[in-house]
């Protein structure tokens, strides 16, 4: 397929992206320099400076909504892009609203709480429905232990392992591999 | 029994595993997961009473923090 023919077959797709930090900012920057149709966005946070070590905003962005700040980032890159940004903590029920008519959800949490209900709720409510997960992201280095499998509609990436501490932090170079990650299997599932 | 564990083949001496056997046998210590029998959900409320069983395919994926 040509870079063209990839475009005409995103154009008329939909990714949800929940949560706009390291995984959600620079999953749906990925999937709009390629040409994703529509991206539904929804985080309830404002940018600190401390997110510019992994999240794909700038400092003249801070104290702004993250959901907000990316829509204006993404359409610097792409103004084709549709994106629908929502500043709200989702819960089960924002979750079956705002990505029920989406073609994948890409899961994009910080904590492991909210992960699990994401994932709970998207399996019971929307089984057909491809959810791509990112787990196991904090740290440096440890090339080798970032994988990708799947359980049918569930797609999981990351190391499955490391979860944030004071002393493995999220950095951007895993931050952004996981959530690369995250945007290729979107992009082989919405090609076909 | 034999089962696939994450993809990966498993031989348990069991011939029946509610899900919190097969979390105490393989000591899966995990606050937070997910798990999955031959593809659908189990909901935490059902992990004594869900069976697994001789050729299942099951996932248990644990959730750590961070994205």
């Amino acid at each position: 397929m040509t870079s063209e023919e990839i475009k005409e077959k995103l154009k008329n797709r939909t990714a949800g992206i929940a949560g706009c930090g390291g995984l959600g900012s620079n999953c749906a920057v990925a999937l709009a320099r390629v040409g994703i149709g529509t991206l539904i966005l929804t985080d309830f946070d404002v940018i600190s400076e401390s997110n510019l070590n992994r999240q794909y905003y700038f400092l003249s962005q801070v104290g702004e909504p993250k959901a907000l700040a990316l829509k204006r980032v993404i359409h610097q890159i792409n103004p084709a892009v549709s994106v629908i940004a929502y500043e709200v903590k989702l819960d089960p029920e924002h979750i079956l609203r705002y990505f029920k008519d989406c073609d994948i959800i890409v899961e994009a949490f910080d904590m492991a709480e909210e992960k699990e209900m994401l994932i709970e709720t998207v399996l019971s409510a929307f089984p057909d429905k491809p959810l791509i997960v990112g787990v196991g992201l904090a740290g440096w280095g440890m090339n080798e232990s970032i994988h990708y499998r799947r359980s049918g509609n569930l797609h999981i990436c990351g190391d499955e392992k490391t979860g944030i501490s004071s002393v493995d932090p999220p950095l951007a170079p895993r931050v952004g591999m996981v959530a690369n990650m995250q945007a290729n299997v979107a992009l082989e599932i919405l090609l076909g | 029994m034999r089962i696939i564990l994450n993809n990966n083949p498993e031989e348990f001496e069991q011939e029946l595993l509610t899900v919190n056997e097969l979390l105490k046998v393989k000591t899966f210590t995990f606050r937070m997961l997910v798990v999955k029998i031959n593809g659908t959900l189990v909901k935490k409320d059902e992990y004594d009473s869900a069976l697994i069983r001789d050729k299942d395919d099951v996932m248990v994926l644990h959730l750590v923090s961070g994205g």
